[in-house]
C-alpha cells in the first residue's frame, strides 16, 4: 500500500484541464432557467442521478465523471444519494412506463430551485426505443428539463460541458 | 447421445441452427424438466411466444445444447418453475409478455404474480397479438413472520448511481431474514421492438440491451443470425470481435473490483482501478472509435476496422496494466481490513450454481466450471489459450478473486490477438432474401458478467420476426437473495456489488 500511496503522491496529478462549457447548452440554458431561482445558489450544484429506465451505458459514463481524470468535484459538482439534497436531477433513459412515476416522485421530492438535465439520446426523445408501449419518450414529457446532453452514450467530456454550462449560467446570474 | 435422443418429441425443426430445435407434446416437455431437476441438464434459457414456450437445454458434459418447444394450443403449457426454481422469473415473464399459462397440479400451483408487468403499460400481455385485460392487483411479496421481523423496502431509485430496481428485506436486528427482490422497472420492450426490425436496427437494440455488455450483445447477436442465415464472418472479423469482448471484460472486471472494494469503505483501490478502467476506455475509444465500443459488430463480421494507432493505444494500455495491476492484487491481498468484509460474506452454495446454471464469476466462484468461450469453444476463442478461473469457497472475496484471474487472462488473450492479427476482410455479404421460408439461429457469447443467449427468426426478407436476448443476470439475481441470507443489511451493496447483475439486461 505504501508503495502506491507514495507513487500517487511523486507523480504528477492525472486531472485534466477542465473543457470550455458547451456553447449550445448555454444558449438552452438561457432560455429556461429561472433567474430568481439562480440567485440563491452559489458555484456548488449537489446532483441526484435518476436511471429512468437506461441500458446503463449512461450510468457508466456519469460514474466516470469521478475519476481521477476528470474529478468532477473540483468544480463543486458532487453526487448526492436523495433528492431532498439535490439541485439537480440528472435523469437518463427513454422513461420507462414503470419509472414514470418513480421519476415524478423524485422531482417533487426535490427541493426548489432545481433544475433537469437530460442525459442521453433515449433521454431526448426516447431514442431507439422510442414507439415501445413500455416507454414513455423523452424526459420532457414527464418533468420539465432545462438542459439535454446528447450522446449514446455522451462521453464524460461531453458530460462535463454540459454540467459546467450550467453552472456558470447558475453562477453568472448571481 | 443427443439431449433430443431422450427427450420423446414429434417433429425437429430443420431450419434451427446450430443446434436441433424439437416440439415436443406434454410428455416430452415432462421429460426436458425432469432432466432438469435430476440436474443432468441446465437451463441455459426459456421464452415465450404467442403460442409457444422455448427452452433451451445444455448438457454439461458434452457441452451440447438443444431446444424443446411446446405449442401452448390451449392457452397453458405444463410449469416448469412448479418443479425448476431457475424457470421461475422467466416462466412469469412468458406470461407477463405472450399470455400462455402455466399450469400444474394443485400441490405446485405456479406463481402468477406479475413480474415485469407493473399495470403501468396501458395494456396487457403487449405481445400476445390480442386484446385481453388482466385484474390489477397489488403487488404481494412472500410472507415472512415473526415477533421481532421488521421490513426494508428499497428503491426502485437507490442511493448510488445505479439501475432502479426494488428489494423488500425483512430483517431480524441487523440480520437478513429473507430478501425479495421486484423488477421490471427498465423494462423498455426490446423485443416488441425487435419484431419486423432490420438486422441493422435489431442490432442496435441488442446494443443497449445492457450497456455494460455492449459487445457481448452484438456478438451474440451476430453469431445467432448468422448461424440462421449459414453465414460466416471473415476471420478478421472474429478476431477484432474477441479483442473488443476482452477490452469490454478489463473495463468492467476493473471498475467492478475497485467499485467492491468501495463498498467496504477503501476508497484507494477504487480510485486506481478507476485510473486503469479508464484507460481500457480510452484505449478503446482510439481503435475504435467509441468507448463501449457500441455498433462495430453486425450479423456478417466488423463494420470497422481497428485503428492505425489502435494496436499502440493498446500495447501501451497492457503495459501499464502489467506494471500497475499486480500491485493493486497485492494490496487487495494484504489489506486484512478489507479481506474481514469480503471472506466468508455473501455466500453463494455451489449446489444452487449449479441447478440455476449461475455464469461468470457468480458460478465459477461457487465451482461451477462453465465458460462460454471454453466449453462452448466459439471462434475465436478455439484457436486461443487461456485459463478459466474456478473456485469453490462462493463468497465475495472468492468472486473478487475469479474477477482478479480474469483481468489477467485477459490482458493475456489481447496480447495474442494483437500478434494473431492478420489481413483480411471485415464483413461476409449477407443474403438479400433467403427465399425458403423462416430461419432460426442460437447463438452464446460470454459477457464479463456470464453467458448472453440470443435465439431469433428471421423470415425471408432478412427481418426479425422474434427475438430473445437472455442476460446472465436471470439465473443470478435469485441466488443473491439466497446468499444475502443471515448476512446483516449494512453488507448487502457489498454483495450485490459482487455480483453486480444487470437491471436492464433482464427487465428486457
Amino acid at each position: 500500500m505504501r508503495k502506491t500511496l507514495l507513487e500517487s503522491l511523486t507523480h504528477g496529478s492525472l486531472t485534466e484541464p477542465a473543457p470550455a462549457p458547451d456553447q449550445a447548452a448555454l444558449a438552452e440554458l438561457a432560455t429556461k432557467v429561472n433567474r430568481a431561482a439562480e440567485a440563491r445558489l452559489g458555484r456548488s450544484l449537489a446532483i441526484r442521478e435518476v436511471d429512468a429506465g437506461s441500458c446503463n451505458g449512461c450510468e457508466l459514463e456519469i460514474h466516470a465523471l469521478s475519476n481521477a481524470f476528470y474529478d468532477i468535484e473540483r468544480f463543486g459538482l458532487r453526487f448526492v444519494a436523495s433528492p431532498r439534497h439535490a439541485d439537480v436531477l440528472l435523469v437518463t433513459g427513454p422513461v420507462t412506463k414503470n419509472m414514470q412515476q418513480a421519476l415524478e416522485r423524485t422531482y417533487n421530492a426535490t427541493p426548489d430551485p432545481k433544475w433537469v438535465v437530460a442525459v442521453g439520446g433515449c433521454a431526448v426523445d426516447g431514442g431507439i426505443f422510442r414507439g415501445s408501449y413500455a416507454c414513455v419518450g423523452g424526459v420532457s414529457e414527464t418533468v420539465p428539463v432545462d438542459l439535454h446532453i446528447k450522446g449514446c452514450p455522451p462521453s464524460p467530456v461531453d458530460l462535463l460541458k454540459g454540467l459546467l454550462a450550467l453552472l456558470e449560467h447558475v453562477s453568472a446570474k448571481r | 447421445m443427443g439431449i433430443l435422443d431422450s427427450i420423446p418429441h414429434v417433429q425437429a425443426v430443420v431450419s434451427h441452427r446450430p443446434s436441433p430445435r424439437a416440439v415436443v407434446t406434454e410428455v416430452g416437455w415432462q421429460a426436458a424438466i425432469d432432466r432438469l431437476v435430476e440436474g443432468s441438464l441446465t437451463l441455459l434459457g426459456f421464452w415465450g411466444e404467442p403460442a409457444a414456450v422455448h427452452m433451451a437445454l445444455l448438457d454439461g458434459g458434452s457441452a451440447e445444447i438443444a431446444v424443446v418447444t411446446y405449442a401452448c394450443t390451449a392457452g397453458t403449457f405444463p410449469s416448469v418453475a412448479s418443479r425448476h426454481a431457475p424457470a421461475l422469473r422467466l416462466e412469469r415473464t412468458i406470461h407477463d409478455l405472450f399470455g400462455p399459462v402455466p399450469t400444474a397440479a394443485d400441490d405446485l400451483r405456479p406463481d402468477l404474480r406479475q413480474w415485469l408487468d407493473h399495470h403501468a403499460w396501458g395494456k396487457s400481455y403487449p405481445l400476445s397479438g390480442r386484446n385481453a385485460s388482466r385484474d390489477a392487483r397489488p403487488y404481494q411479496f412472500l410472507p415472512a413472520e415473526g415477533e421481532a421481523l421488521h421490513q426494508v423496502a428499497v428503491g426502485p431509485v437507490h442511493a448510488g448511481i445505479i439501475e432502479p430496481g426494488h428489494f423488500r428485506f425483512t430483517a431480524n436486528g441487523e440480520h437478513v431474514v429473507r430478501l425479495e427482490q421486484w423488477f421490471g422497472y427498465t423494462h423498455k420492450g426490446i423485443e416488441s421492438l425487435m419484431q419486423g426490425a432490420s438486422l441493422g436496427a435489431a442490432a442496435k437494440l441488442a446494443n443497449r440491451t445492457s450497456g455494460d455488455s455492449a459487445v457481448a450483445y452484438a456478438f451474440a447477436f451476430a453469431r445467432a443470425a448468422e448461424a440462421a442465415l449459414d453465414v460466416e464472418a471473415p476471420q478478421r472479423a472474429t478476431w477484432l470481435r474477441a479483442l473488443m469482448a476482452e477490452l469490454e471484460r478489463l473495463a468492467n472486471h476493473l471498475g467492478d473490483i475497485g467499485a467492491i472494494c468501495n463498498d467496504a469503505s477503501f476508497a484507494l483501490m477504487h480510485a486506481q482501478t478507476g485510473i486503469l478502467r479508464e484507460r481500457c476506455l480510452r484505449a478503446a475509444d482510439v481503435a475504435f472509435g467509441h468507448r463501449l465500443m457500441m455498433d462495430v459488430i453486425v450479423p456478417g463480421g466488423v463494420t470497422r476496422d481497428i485503428a492505425p494507432d489502435g494496436v499502440s493505444a493498446l500495447r501501451a494500455l497492457l503495459a501499464e496494466l502489467r506494471k500497475v495491476f499486480p500491485r493493486l492484487v497485492e494490496l487487495y491481498d494484504n489489506t486484512a481490513s478489507l479481506q474481514d468484509r469480503t471472506v466468508t460474506t455473501g455466500i453463494v452454495k455451489a449446489e444452487y450454481a449449479r441447478q440455476f446454471g449461475a455464469g461468470g464469476y457468480v458460478g465459477r466462484a461457487s465451482g461451477r466450471n462453465f465458460d462460454a468461450r471454453r466449453t462452448l469453444a466459439y471462434a475465436p476463442y478455439d484457436r486461443l489459450s487461456f485459463e478459466v478461473p474456478v473456485l469453490d469457497a462462493g463468497d465475495v472475496n472468492a468472486r473478487v478473486w475469479v474477477r482478479i484471474r480474469e483481468v489477467e487472462q485477459s490482458v493475456e488473450l489481447i496480447e495474442q490477438i494483437l500478434d494473431r492479427l492478420g489481413p483480411g476482410g471485415l464483413e461476409t455479404a449477407l443474403p438479400p432474401g433467403i427465399g425458403r421460408g423462416a430461419c432460426e439461429g442460437m447463438a452464446l457469447a460470454e459477457a464479463f458478467r456470464g453467458d448472453v443467449l440470443v435465439w431469433l427468426r428471421l423470415d425471408d426478407e432478412l427481418r426479425v420476426e422474434r427475438c430473445h436476448l437472455r442476460d446472465a443476470s436471470w439465473f443470478q439475481w435469485p441466488l443473491l437473495e439466497t446468499a444475502i441470507e443471515g448476512n446483516i443489511i449494512a453488507d448487502f451493496p457489498l454483495c450485490n456489488k459482487s455480483f453486480n447483475c444487470s437491471y436492464s439486461g433482464a427487465d428486457l
